[in-house]
């Protein structure tokens, strides 16, 4: 069975992302990109569904950002093959545009399941699972928590979620793209030895794309919700916060 | 293009789910701004019923039997089938789980943009603007929605309820669909219910929320404390389930509980739009984080810059002797 794990590279949230001076746009030189938290659930649950199936598991990210080191890690993880997409791009495309480049780069591949984060911080035309899906006429399910396989390679039973912790089973044909909400289990951990080995014999392919005609939707304007709009502050050291916190607690008699 | 505001309706075990109500009347007012009709597609098998709670000018069905649960692939035909020769000007759904899968794939069939993670919409000088919510609730990005037919997933909760349902009489059409669907990739198998609860953290008073900012398991215990002093539960943001942490039966947020305790206590919780759709309505929010950037901060009733895991065992202390003081 062949597993291909689609991912791109997100900003990092920790460090705090700024707007540029047009205000329409982040400013490129505030980010630093990570690999998108869903997507490092769908590289998951790929090595785990290869650790139950014989199964070649290869993965293709953007090049936006420092990816090398992703996709050795993936390597390190249990991935076969990683591949880098050079795009030309300087900023990471809409998804509508990110979607058409991995349609290309799969097109004339044969993939068993196509496995991709659900959902990524910086989403606003739409998910990349569905958009591929939908580009390539391919049955598509998203949220998924759970991949097992069926009747040999033809068939995957997949589990869906929905609110209040309700979930649906359902039955795809393959070939599928699914958009993994959460693998069976955390994203397992790499020690920096490992990885620092894998990288000595690392194989980071490289394919060239052009880049379709961008495809974005026209922004008005980017702003930051107000610090502390809403909410009243409390201040002072820890041992004053906690007073003022269950004063308020006695003051609308929620203290037992 | 026609000037039509189209709603995709949302419903669970025989009810229209509350999005599709706060769709529906938010639909209502931009249609009436545009002097256009508001169409509702509904879809499933025996839901014509549903129909006439819908305050609607038209309601599109498709009420057949391989429709009685959703699965992406036929309900996308069915809209893909009803929007070919419509042309509305802008398709409102949910940011759901349902919403979510027919938003791209649609999107990509029908070669129409589309947005998703919308907060609000509005008409300013006749012009339609859709503002979204992105990295977290971290930046808001506003955008003229394109004069082609847009398809926009709204986050649940965006837009006020109903109070009371102000049902009309809406004209139902049939969608025209073949007598039989091509052969269809994805089959519903069977609804798995939520895992029996050590606690139903919908019925408790007080909630202790953790979040990744709890670091590691080994400091769960001490916010049990806290709630055990507070008469309440410990639930957490998606991060902490996925990690095994706590069951999936604690979680809040758009796959987990929607909760409305009389206290909400956030430690550690940036306050994502999928985590804020679960608690909001919270009688009374109180967040706690080491990030005074933290978007739960802008919707929390009180907060504090601080370290959560330094406060907790504070907080329980104070608890306790208000508490002791109390019954004195």
């Amino acid at each position: 069975m062949n597993i291909a794990v689609l991912t791109k590279q997100v900003p990092d949230l920790v460090e705090g992302v700024e707007i540029d001076s047009t205000g329409k746009a982040v400013d490129p030189d505030s980010i630093r990109y990570i690999l998108s938290e869903s997507d490092d659930h769908a590289l998951e649950e790929a090595v785990l569904l290869k650790e139950r199936t014989p199964a070649r598991v290869e993965m293709f990210s953007l090049d936006t950002g420092e990816v090398r080191d992703t996709l050795c890690m993936a390597l390190a993880k249990g991935a076969d093959r990683v591949v880098l997409i050079r795009t030309g791009l300087e900023t990471l495309p809409s998804n509508h545009t990110v979607a058409k480049i991995f349609a290309s780069v799969l097109q004339g591949l044969s993939f068993d399941l196509i496995l991709t984060g659900v959902r990524a911080i910086d989403d606003l035309d739409g998910s990349l699972g569905g958009l591929l899906a939908g580009y390539l006429n391919l049955p598509y399910v998203g949220l998924v928590r759970k991949v097992e396989m069926a009747d040999g390679t033809s068939m995957a039973i997949v589990q869906k979620e929905y609110p209040g912790g309700y979930a649906a089973e359902l039955e795809v044909k393959l070939p599928a793209v699914l958009g993994i909400q959460a693998a069976e289990q955390p994203p397992r951990y790499v020690p920096v030895s490992r990885l620092r080995q894998v990288m000595k014999t690392a194989k980071v392919e490289e394919k060239e794309t052009t880049a379709p005609e961008p495809e974005t939707v026209a922004v008005e304007r980017m702003f930051k919700p107000e610090e502390g709009m809403g909410a009243t502050m409390f201040s002072g050291t820890p041992e004053e916060i906690a007073s003022q916190i269950v004063g308020l607690f006695s003051e609308r008699r929620l203290v037992r | 293009m026609g000037k039509d505001i189209w709603v995709v309706a949302e419903h669970f075990q025989g009810h229209l789910n509350d999005i599709t109500l706060e769709l529906v009347a938010k639909g209502r007012e931009l249609a009436q701004a545009a002097e256009a009709k508001l169409a509702v597609v509904l879809l499933g098998s025996k839901v014509k019923g549903l129909a006439s709670e819908l305050a609607a000018d038209v309601v599109y069905l498709v009420d057949r039997p391989e429709f009685r649960e959703f699965t992406p692939e036929a309900y996308c035909a069915a809209l893909e089938a009803a929007l070919k020769d419509a042309q509305p000007r802008a398709v409102l759904m949910g940011s759901t789980s349902v919403g979510l899968d027919l938003l791209s794939m649609l999107s990509a069939r029908i070669a129409c943009p589309c947005l998703d993670n919308c907060t609000r919409l509005e008409v300013r000088d006749g012009r339609l603007f859709a503002t979204s919510q992105i990295y977290g609730g971290k930046l808001f990005v506003e955008v003229a929605v394109p004069e082609a037919t847009t398809l926009i997933a709204v986050i649940p909760g965006s837009f006020p309820r109903p109070e009371a349902s102000a049902a009309g009489r809406p004209e139902v059409q049939d969608i025209p669909l073949p007598a039989t669907l091509p052969e269809l990739r994805i089959k519903f198998r069977k609804l798995i219910e939520p895992p029996p609860g050590d606690v139903d953290i919908t019925q408790v008073p007080v909630l202790v929320a953790v979040g990744r900012g709890i670091q590691n398991p080994d400091n769960l215990p001490m916010a049990e404390k806290l709630a055990e002093v507070l008469g309440g539960a410990v639930c957490a943001s998606r991060p902490v389930i996925d990690q095994g942490w706590l069951p999936l039966t604690r979680q809040v947020g758009k796959s987990g509980m929607t909760v409305k305790p009389k206290l909400y206590l956030a430690f550690g919780i940036s306050g994502a739009p999928e985590h804020w759709e679960g608690m909001k309505n919270s009688e009374l929010i109180v967040a706690v984080n080491t990030d005074p950037k933290a978007p739960i901060f802008g919707g929390a009733h009180y907060g504090a810059v601080t370290d959560a895991l330094e406060l907790i065992p504070l907080l329980t202390e104070e608890a306790r002797k208000a508490s002791m003081k109390k019954a004195s």
